[in-house]
C-alpha cells in the first residue's frame, strides 16, 4: 500500500495502458488544508472504497467463517463460525475505541511514531464526514470514515484468520481476550509500522511521519504482511503452544463440508477484490492493475495446485483448488499493485506448490497440529508474496517500481534494484515474524495460566458447538 | 415366509427397488451402513493428510416375503445390484417365524 506510482506519471504506467490522467503538477497545493482536502475527494473514489470495504467484511463472514468451519468435524462447525462472528464484531468495536487511532496517527511522542500511533483519535475524536485521509496521489483525498472504515475490516478478518490454527480446541473466552490483546498489542503497532505516513502532500516538509517498515520502503500493496504472515505466525504459535487435539494422527479428522470450503474459499475470492484493488484507495489505473493481477494470480495458483496433486496424488482434489486459489491470492497481495499481469501469474503458478510442500511434508515431518493451516497457506504464501513482491515490482520486469513520496509532486524513484528491494522486504518479513511471534507467544502463555486456553478433555471430545456455546450446527 | 437382507451399492438402490416393486414386493426397509467385505478400503487424502476408510459405504434392504416369491427376489436383487465389479455385496436369506401387521392385528403372510 506505500510508495506506489502515481498515475500517468511514468513511461512504464504509460506501457500498461491505461490512460494517462495530465497531472496539472503547476496547480497542486503542497500540504492542503483540511478545507482544500474536502474539495479533493470524488464521488468515484468514495464510492469504491465503501463497497470495497463491503467486500473485505465479506470475506471474513460468511467467507473466511464458511472456509474454515467446513473443514473441521460436524461437532465444532458452530464454534468456529461463532468465533470468526465475534472476533469480526469485537474487532470492529476495538477498532473504533483505539483501533484506528493507534494505527494510524502519529505516535504519543516523536520518538514512538516509527512503532505505534497515539490516542488522539480514540473514540473516534475529531473524526467526521468532512475530515478527509490521503491517498497515493497529490491532491487526491477520500473521506477519512470512508478510509476508517475500509481499513476496519482489516483489523476484523486479521485475527478471525489466527483461528484456524488451532481449531476444535480452543475455548471460546479465553480466545476472545487473546483477539483483543493480540489486536492492541500486535496488529495496531505493525499496521502502523507498514501502513502509516503523511502522505505525499505532507512527506517531503515532515519526512520522519511515518511507521518504520513505510519509512524503509518496504512494498505491501495490501496487507500482506500486517495480514497474512502477521496472522500466520501468530497461529503457528498458539497451535504449538495450546497443543494437538486428542486422537491427532490416531484418529480420522476429515473435513466435514468441503461444499462449504468451496462457497467460503470462493466468497474469499470475490470478497479479495476489495482488499487488493480497494487498497489503492482511489479508483484508477493502478487500481485495475490490482485487480487484474489479483485475478491472475489466483487462477494460476488454483491451476498449479491441482496440477501437483495430480502429479503427486494421481487425483486433483477440490479442497487442493480451494487452497491453491486462497495461497495465490495471499501471495499476489503485497505485489497486487506492484506486478505486471504476467509476473503476478507466475508468482501465483509459484506459491501453491510452496504450501503444497509446507502443508503436506513439512507438516506431517514435524507433526504440529496447524489444523486448517494458517501457517501453511497464509504465513508462508504471505512470505512468498513479500519476498516476490520485490521481483515483480521491478520496472524491468513491467512492474510499477517504487514512488519517492518526499519530493513534492512524488516522483518515480529511479535505478530500482530488486536485491535492495529484497533485503527491505525480508526485513519487514522478520520484523514482523518476530514481533507477532513473540508477543503471541507472551500472550498465550499468561491467558493460559490465568483462565486456561484449553477446553477439558472430555468437553473436546463432546465437541465445543455443545460444551462452548449450547447448540448443534446440525439437528438431523 | 423369508426374511431377506441385501447389502448392495448405494448407487443401486434405485434399480433394486424397481425390480422388486415390478415382482410384486409391496414395501421394504432400506438403511445406510457401512461396512467391509472383500472390497478393501478407499485413501482420501485432505491437504496431506491420508485417511484410510475401512468402512464403505452401502445400503441395506430388508424384505419380508412369502416363501414361494423368496427365490425370484434373490434373482432379482443378484440381477438389479449387480456390476461384476467386486464390492456389489451380498444376499442373506433368513426363515421368517411370525409376522403381525401393526394396524389391523393380522398375522403370518398376510401381514406382509
Amino acid at each position: 500500500m506505500i510508495r506506489k506510482v502515481i498515475k500517468g506519471a511514468t513511461a512504464s504506467a504509460v506501457a500498461f495502458g491505461f490512460v494517462a490522467s495530465s497531472v496539472a503538477h503547476a496547480a497542486m497545493i503542497k500540504a492542503p488544508t483540511a478545507a482544500q482536502q474536502v474539495t479533493m475527494t470524488n464521488k468515484g473514489d468514495t464510492a469504491w472504497l465503501l463497497v470495497s470495504s463491503l467486500l473485505v467484511l465479506m470475506m471474513s463472514v460468511p467467507g473466511l467463517a464458511l472456509f474454515y468451519g467446513g473443514l473441521v468435524r460436524t461437532k465444532n462447525m458452530l464454534s468456529v463460525l461463532m468465533q470468526v462472528f465475534m472476533i469480526v464484531s469485537v474487532a470492529g468495536l476495538l477498532w473504533a475505541t483505539v483501533g484506528y487511532s493507534m494505527a494510524f496517527t502519529t505516535g504519543a511522542t516523536p520518538a514512538l511514531t516509527p512503532f505505534v500511533g497515539g490516542f488522539s483519535k480514540a473514540l473516534m475524536i475529531g473524526i467526521d464526514g468532512t475530515t478527509s485521509a490521503t491517498t497515493f496521489s497529490n491532491n487526491v483525498y477520500v473521506p477519512e470514515l470512508a478510509y476508517f472504515v475500509f481499513q476496519m475490516t482489516f483489523a476484523m478478518i486479521t485475527p478471525a484468520l489466527i483461528v484456524g490454527s488451532f481449531a476444535e480446541r480452543i475455548k471460546f473466552t479465553p480466545l476472545i481476550v487473546f483477539v483483543v490483546l493480540w489486536s492492541i498489542l500486535v496488529y495496531y503497532p505493525i499496521a502502523h509500522m507498514v501502513w502509516y505516513w503523511a502522505g505525499p502532500d505532507f512527506l517531503k516538509d515532515t519526512p520522519n511521519e511515518a511507521g518504520l517498515l513505510n519509512h524503509w520502503g518496504a512494498l505491501d500493496f495490501a496487507g500482506g504482511t500486517v495480514v497474512h504472515i502477521n496472522a500466520g505466525i501468530a497461529g503457528m504459535v498458539g497451535c504449538l503452544m495450546i497443543g494437538k487435539r486428542l486422537g491427532f494422527g490416531k484418529e480420522a479428522t476429515p473435513p466435514h463440508s468441503l461444499t462449504m470450503t468451496m462457497i467460503g474459499a470462493s466468497l474469499l475470492w470475490v470478497g479479495w477484490f476489495g482488499f487488493n484493488a480497494g487498497s489503492n484507495l482511489e479508483a484508477s489505473g493502478v487500481t485495475a492493475v490490482a485487480f487484474v493481477n489479483t485475478m491472475l494470480a489466483t487462477c494460476a495458483a488454483a491451476v498449479s495446485w491441482a496440477l501437483v496433486e495430480q502429479i503427486i496424488h494421481k487425483k486433483p482434489s477440490m479442497l487442493g483448488a480451494a487452497s491453491g486459489a486462497v495461497a495465490g491470492l495471499v501471495a499476489v497481495t503485497p505485489a497486487s499493485g506492484y506486478a505486471h499481469p504476467m509476473t503476478a501469474l507466475v508468482l501465483g503458478l509459484v506459491v501453491s506448490p510452496i504450501c503444497f510442500f509446507f502443508v503436506g511434508k513439512v507438516k506431517n515431518k514435524f507433526k504440529y497440529d496447524d489444523t486448517l493451516d494458517v501457517f501453511g497457506v497464509h504465513c508462508i504464501g504471505g512470505i512468498t508474496g513479500a519476498l516476490g513482491t520485490a521481483i515483480v515490482a521491478s520496472p524491468a520486469l513491467g512492474g510499477q517500481g517504487v514512488t519517492d513520496y518526499t519530493q513534492f509532486p512524488s516522483v518515480l524513484t529511479p535505478g530500482y534494484s530488486i536485491a535492495a528491494q529484497l533485503v527491505i522486504q525480508l526485513e519487514a518479513v522478520l520484523i514482523t515474524l518476530f514481533w507477532s511471534g513473540i508477543m503471541s507467544a507472551i500472550l498465550f502463555f499468561v491467558i493460559d495460566k490465568v483462565i486456561g486456553l484449553r477446553p477439558a478433555a472430555e468437553a473436546e471430545q463432546e465437541g465445543l458447538d455443545i460444551t462452548e456455546h449450547g447448540e448443534r450446527a446440525y439437528n438431523m | 415366509m423369508k426374511y431377506i437382507i441385501a447389502i448392495i451399492k448405494p448407487f443401486k438402490l434405485d434399480e433394486v427397488r424397481e425390480a422388486l416393486v415390478a415382482l410384486g414386493v409391496a414395501g421394504m426397509t432400506v438403511t445406510e451402513v457401512k461396512g467391509f467385505g472383500r472390497q478393501k478400503g478407499q485413501t482420501e487424502i485432505y491437504r496431506g493428510a491420508e485417511y484410510t476408510t475401512n468402512m464403505l459405504p452401502k445400503v441395506k434392504i430388508e424384505i419380508a416375503i412369502s416363501d414361494d416369491l423368496a427365490d425370484q427376489v434373490v434373482e432379482a436383487v443378484q440381477q438389479a445390484a449387480g456390476t461384476g465389479a467386486i464390492g456389489d455385496g451380498k444376499v442373506f436369506v433368513l426363515d421368517l417365524g411370525a409376522a403381525t401387521r401393526i394396524r389391523t392385528g393380522e398375522s403370518g403372510e398376510a401381514a406382509l
